[in-house]
């Protein structure tokens, strides 16, 4: 056939991500493309089949519904699109098709020697990207890949889009404009362009119906390699075309380098800018959250959600969540969606979905989105505190350089749910999965740092995400190699910081990245977490999360602290939010248990450990309770909470310095009210 | 008969079960298409594996046409996958019967579904048997294409 002869060999490009972002489309694509063929009926199946192998697609078939959805669960990243029949006798293809735009948020497409109208209409309001009519043509099967194509952009747009929602990302947009356009300016400027615009739709994203946006996927490796161009330039140097060439990565766009390379500058920023305090924050809300949720070692969704949440989280929600958060320890799914619904903060839809699952769906490009909420203006802060408390946590694969450290606080604080799920996927170490259920601490205390870091960038790296966390604080958004020590309980994470709580942030490889982005926002947070922390072990109590995050306590801090005012919830709202700005509805509902679960236990110590969970981090911030003297600090996580608003948030707060000492949850924008509890 | 001539009778034979509206010609001119080097034999694959398919299929359908009440529902349902499959050939005729099936299901008429699920059957078999020669032609002629 005269599809290209050069087959698979791009889509295998780094790691499927290859040809994801939208720009740039492989020359031997559609080569390669990875088609899942569902389909009851044999003879249809296998004339398909070989109708696709004639199209250089790599085919899988299946002639069971549920087997194609546990294809697909096990293998995440394995297919690029999904055709199935209507008629099946398993289950309906319908139904397939709304559980897969749910989980994978893949392109799919229906089949059916059915065509009346109404069959079709069905097709496209449960969201097929083509419906086709059998007996299917060769010719249309040749050009399926337009629709993941078509997706990728949107996702990439979206990832951009929400990324640079907040209001933080614009400001920091048009400065950063200029590097990037100069240095991509000969196709770029139409994604200059494009993303202005994303900024301004703002986030129509977050929508989470069925998160359908794949962004570009900053993975740990590639998130290394884009440092390590950088670090060869020079900072100063560094332009995304050389940057790029250096890299050497098929399918990644100048764009994809530029708008990340924006954010790694915006976290170097704040790094520079960002305080102790900030990092201990992160830790002890991380601590916190770990103890609150004492169930959930692992990085849970609900860490997520917490610190998502603590950040959009007001001060009624806190409470809320907390109780949610409580309560749910045991029960992770229990909280997480109610977060998840919240917060959106980065257009994490999936993350939301996912827990919802339960399961973790780790898309990789989901957590990004969540990431996205994250306001970066914690993260510059948070970085820098993270960062030196993440170094303790242990290496967080991202290298960081030396934003690791705050990555990995970041992470965990911010998405406990959907660090839980990302985690577990990428971090494999120690990080507790976060688990997709929010209840679970996010902090995820093994690998603390490492773990966040390590989500932290593959967030970042996924998605053209590292919007929140580069910008406003350097916070976490190269969790990579922040992870403070995680390793123990107590939060390792920073150690000086603080971000101990922080360590299971390295636990989330992947919401990392979301995470930290979040986090980032929430650097200062962390103090408050620390704070609470340390008093409450494990009880998720808000309060704990945010205060006990005081650097050195690590776990249970937070608590104390915290509980002072009921903060807790607050703090884990915060903490959530500015975690996690990405999900905010992970988080804020995952603060929750993170923040409680962080101050108890002696996982408070773990807390910092769990608190990888990033939720922590935000709690800390949120936690009003006023303890914290970092309020300035929270103020990074409110704001992150929403992502907008932490973006700003952070911004503000990273104008005003880092210790806006608001204590009260002071987020900007978000109002625990927010937080849907 | 020499190769050529076995390879026009190949064709001729085509050609006729298209005209007949056995076969349709786009889909089953496709389906040759996918042929190549490695597959052979595919169609003849295919078709092969139609035909298990279907005598399954039949016989679900027997059954429920023989249940009490009829189970109009369920028929539909076969009778609509048995369609996709020949369509997917590019069986014509029995895809035709096929929509007149349904429209008896659908209607709730139980003997409509009877007689239609006869003609079903009755084309089933005759292009069975046409195809069945066919590839028997196409055999010899390509075995001695393929020598």
């Amino acid at each position: 056939m005269n599809l290209n002869n050069g087959r698979g060999s791009m889509s295998t490009a780094s790691s499927s991500g290859a040809w994801k972002s939208g720009d740039v489309v492989p020359d031997q694509f559609p080569a390669g493309l990875r088609v899942l063929v569902v389909d009851d009926d044999p003879t249809c199946l296998m004339i398909l089949e070989k109708m696709l192998r004639t199209c250089l697609y790599e085919v899988t078939k299946c002639n069971r519904a549920e087997i194609a959805l546990s294809l697909l669960r096990e293998n995440k990243n394995g297919y690029d699109v999904v055709i199935s029949d209507v008629h099946m006798p398993d289950m309906d293809g319908f139904k397939l098709l709304e559980q897969i735009g749910l989980e994978m948020d893949l392109p799919v497409i229906m089949m059916s020697a059915d065509d009346g109208k109404s069959v079709v209409m069905k097709g496209v309001t449960h969201g097929a990207c083509d419906y086709l009519i059998k007996p299917v043509r060769i010719e249309a099967l040749k050009n399926i890949w337009q629709h993941v194509v078509r997706k990728k952009k949107n996702e990439w747009k979206d990832v951009e889009q929400s990324g640079s929602v907040d209001e933080g990302d614009r400001q920091q947009k048009p400065c950063e404009e200029p590097d990037y356009s100069s240095s991509a300016n000969e196709g770029t400027w139409k994604n200059s362009k494009k993303r202005k615009d994303e900024d301004d739709d703002a986030d129509d994203r977050d929508d989470t119906s069925t998160l359908k946006k794949p962004r570009v996927v900053w993975s740990v490796e590639l998130h290394q390699q884009f440092v390590g161009a950088v670090n060869q330039l020079g900072i100063d140097k560094a332009v995304p075309k050389k940057i790029l060439e250096l890299m050497n990565v098929p399918g990644l766009t100048r764009e994809n380098v530029a708008s990340h390379l924006q954010k790694y500058r915006l976290y170097l920023r704040r790094l520079s800018g960002v305080s102790q305090h900030q990092s201990n924050l992160s830790n002890s809300f991380i601590s916190s959250q770990d103890a609150s949720f004492g169930a959930m070692s692992s990085l849970n969704g609900i860490d997520l959600q917490t610190l998502a949440a603590t950040g959009q989280l007001p001060a009624q929600s806190l409470a809320t969540l907390q109780a949610a958060g409580l309560g749910r320890s045991a029960a992770k799914s229990g909280i997480p969606m109610p977060l998840v619904d919240q917060r959106n903060l980065f257009s994490f839809e999936n993350p939301k979905l996912r827990f919802a699952e339960g399961q973790q769906h780790h898309s990789s490009g989901k957590p990004m989105n969540l990431l996205h909420g994250i306001p970066t203006t914690m993260e510059a802060k948070q970085l820098a505190n993270l960062h030196q408390s993440a170094q303790s946590l242990g290496a967080v694969n991202m290298q960081v350089n030396a934003h690791g450290v705050q990555n990995n606080s970041l992470y965990m604080i911010g998405q406990p749910q959907s660090r839980g799920q990302i985690l577990n996927e990428s971090s494999g170490t120690h990080v507790p999965r976060l688990p997709s259920s929010i209840g679970q601490p996010m902090v995820s205390n093994g690998i603390p740092s490492g773990v966040i870091g390590r989500n932290g960038i593959s967030d970042v790296g996924r998605g053209t995400g590292y919007n929140p966390v580069p910008q406003n604080s350097s916070m976490l958004n190269f969790p990579l190699n922040n992870t403070p020590e995680l390793p123990g309980n107590s939060y390792t994470l920073g150690s000086t910081q603080g971000m101990s709580s922080l360590t299971p942030k390295g636990s989330f490889p992947e919401e990392v990245n979301s995470e930290i982005k979040r986090s980032g926002g929430f650097v200062p947070s962390y103090d408050i977490f620390n704070e609470l922390h340390q008093h409450k072990s494990n009880d998720w109590n808000l309060q704990n999360v945010g205060l006990t995050f005081d650097a050195s306590h690590h776990a249970n801090s937070i608590h104390g602290s915290l509980d002072s005012s009921g903060l807790v919830h607050q703090g884990f709202s915060s903490n959530q939010r500015s975690a996690q700005s990405r999900n905010p509805s992970n988080v804020g509902k995952a603060m929750f248990p993170m923040g409680a679960a962080s101050t108890d236990h002696g996982h408070a110590q773990n807390s910092g450990q769990h608190l990888s969970n990033g939720l922590i981090v935000d709690n800390p911030v949120r936690i009003k309770s006023e303890r914290h003297s970092d309020a300035s600090q929270n103020n990074f996580f409110h704001d992150q909470y929403g992502q907008e608003d932490l973006m700003s948030a952070l911004l503000k707060q990273q104008q005003g310095g880092v210790g806006p000492s608001e204590n009260e949850f002071d987020f900007d924008g978000y109002s625990l009210d927010n937080i849907p509890v | 008969m020499d190769r050529n001539q076995l390879r026009r009778q190949v064709a001729h034979m085509r050609s006729s079960l298209i005209e007949q509206h056995y076969l349709d010609q786009q889909q089953f001119v496709q389906l040759e298409d996918l042929e190549d080097d490695s597959n052979p034999n595919f169609v003849e694959e295919i078709v092969t594996l139609f035909y298990k398919d279907s005598s399954r299929l039949f016989q679900k359908i027997d059954q429920a046409l023989h249940s009490v009440p009829m189970d109009f529902a369920r028929l539909d349902d076969y009778v609509h996958q048995f369609k996709g499959s020949s369509s997917s050939i590019g069986a014509i005729k029995v895809k035709n019967e096929c929509t007149q099936f349904k429209e008896f299901c659908l209607a709730g008429n139980a003997e409509g579904c009877l007689r239609a699920f006869q003609r079903v059957k009755h084309e089933h078999e005759a292009l069975k048997r046409q195809l069945e020669t066919y590839f028997q032609l196409r055999r010899q002629a390509g075995m001695a294409q393929r020598s």
